[in-house]
């Protein structure tokens, strides 16, 4: 349909006028966004560098030969809140599914799960991740349960996991409801059940459109891993807390969210854009 | 001769609104059931209910003589039995026209992937699609995602077709390549239901057609009696609009 270019072609002498317009345009913007950002990243450094206290903060907080001392625990403690992120992720995925899965059920048979889940998430979801861990933390094994490891990592990792099952598991509902009830309908017409339409219509479809949320939940999981040092565990933030206790001086502190900063910004950079393409995607799908 | 499909005395109402009243209708092996009226006149409504996709609030609808709206039956062995095809083709966005066809195949009536694959691509082939298998659904013009659609529901060898309005999202261009997959099936021996707008096409391949008004038919018989001589003031109204929206 479309016609080849015609290579003839060479632009008017009207539209060379308008590119040269253009050009000026945008060299003017150019401009005026270079001067505007210089006065104001000027203005906030020199409040900063003249500030009375700036002598001291300098010393205090970016010491950099006392950073490169503590960097090897900090990021020792960073690999701890790596693993934490990844196998409670893993942990988070599946246990999440399936409360999603339990609240958007309507077979009578697991009316009780649906209730369960329901008050699960409630509960979960309105309390705060830091009283969660201490529950946790020292709740459980004061129960003396046999069996039932007390390793703070361990516990920790629970409590991260109970916690954000709940946020992940109303992410994925909010998507399994997304999905127009007309695609349910041309699944069951064709004779699938009700699990093999959720299996293979409705979930892939609800996960899909779900993932930008989701990556946006993994970098919240992979700072929040931060908290479960209040057990005791030498994860980044502890291992700089103690640094800086022993010396008073809280460089480590700024080398741990330099480390943190250094992980998450990629990650949502990349969320970002994975958001853009899922967006420009589904305004091509038009009325899916 | 056995009816492949009887409705007797069906009545539907969602909330205060009564969509079907009272509706009695047969449909007899490889024939072809038309039904017209304007919109909100029940005739998706009554598509739905065939397939129990609504459940009726009095009534009885009987699939080879075995009562379907019995409340204990399998509705998911019911609905194998039966192909239905809608207006807004409700292909799977996240499979390739060929997993679109071959889903229900494989999951519902436990195909081999192999088998599966093959009699949907005969069927693709037989209509022209064989080079699409493989694209996903937003690719295609809204015709061959009809096409596709239709041959979706084929996949599981239905002994009854139920079409709602399947032309009504597309241009008239298209339409045309949709009717006559219609036309194919139909001179197949095809049983079908089908609701539709497009009269030409209802006169070419109806062996009964059934005007809908207020959830009633009003009247029914050949093509050539309902839509050329009709006998209700009210089919007469409908028809002349019709006319006069160009659409006969």
């Amino acid at each position: 349909m479309s016609e080849r270019i015609n290579s003839a072609w060479s632009p008017s002498s009207r539209e060379l006028e308008r590119a040269r317009a253009r050009k000026g345009i945008s060299r003017r913007q150019a401009l005026i966004a270079a001067v505007s950002s210089i006065i104001v990243i000027g203005t906030l450094l020199t409040i900063v560098v003249t500030s009375p206290g700036w002598e001291i903060v300098k010393k205090t907080f970016f010491d950099i030969g006392y950073g490169r001392e503590v960097f090897p625990t900090v990021i020792a403690g960073l690999w701890i809140n790596l693993q934490l992120t990844f196998i409670g992720g893993a942990c988070i995925g599946v246990i999440a599914l399936g409360l999603a899965l339990m609240r958007t059920t309507k077979s009578p048979a697991l009316t009780p799960f649906r209730f369960l889940a329901t008050a699960y998430v409630d509960i979960f979801r309105g309390a705060p991740l830091i009283l969660i861990i201490l529950l946790v933390g020292f709740g459980v094994p004061a129960l003396r349960l046999t069996g039932i490891s007390s390793n703070v990592i361990f516990l920790g990792t629970v409590a991260v996991v109970l916690t954000y099952s709940a946020y992940v598991a109303e992410v994925i509902r909010s998507g399994i409801l997304s999905i127009h009830p007309s695609q349910r309908a041309a699944a069951r017409s064709l004779g699938l059940t009700s699990g093999q339409t959720m299996r293979y219509v409705v979930l892939p479809q609800a996960i899909r459109r779900v993932v930008p949320p989701l990556l946006n939940d993994f970098v919240s999981l992979l700072k929040d891993t931060g908290l479960v040092s209040i057990l005791g565990v030498t994860d980044a933030v502890r291992a700089a807390q103690i640094n800086a206790s022993r010396t008073f001086n809280y460089t480590p502190y700024v080398v741990a969210a330099i480390l943190f900063l250094l992980i998450t910004i990629p990650m949502t950079r990349y969320t970002d854009r994975a958001i853009r393409q899922r967006t420009s995607a589904q305004n091509a799908e038009g009325a899916i | 001769m056995q009816h492949v499909l009887e409705l007797s005395h069906i009545r539907k109402s969602f909330g205060k609104e009564l969509v079907l009243n009272d509706l009695s209708l047969s449909v007899q092996e490889h024939t072809a059931t038309v039904l017209i009226g304007a919109s909100g006149s029940g005739k998706s409504t009554l598509l739905r209910c065939i397939n129990l996709l609504e459940s009726i609030d009095d009534g009885q609808i009987f699939l080879d003589g075995v009562e379907i709206s019995d409340p204990l039956i399998n509705v998911d062995e019911v609905r194998r039995k039966l192909g239905m095809v809608f207006q807004s083709f409700n292909l799977f966005p996240h499979k390739t026209v060929l997993e679109n066809i071959t889903l229900a195949p494989m999951k519902v009536q436990s195909k081999s992937k192999e088998e599966a694959i093959e009699s949907a691509t005969k069927l693709l082939k037989r209509f022209d699609l064989a080079d699409k298998a493989d694209e996903y659904p937003d690719r295609l013009s809204g015709g061959q995602q009809q096409r596709v659609a239709i041959i979706r529901s084929l996949a599981i060898n239905p002994r009854l077709l139920l079409l709602d309005e399947i032309t009504s999202a597309l241009d008239p261009v298209l339409v045309n390549e949709v009717l006559s997959i219609v036309r194919d099936l139909k001179s197949d021996g095809m049983t079908m239901v089908l609701a539709t707008h497009e009269m030409g096409f209802a006169t070419q391949v109806a062996d009964e057609v059934c005007f809908l008004e207020s959830g009633n038919i009003l009247e029914r018989g050949s093509a050539q009696e309902v839509l050329h001589s009709p006998k209700n003031p009210k089919t007469q109204e409908f028809l002349k609009r019709v006319h006069q929206a160009g659409r006969l």
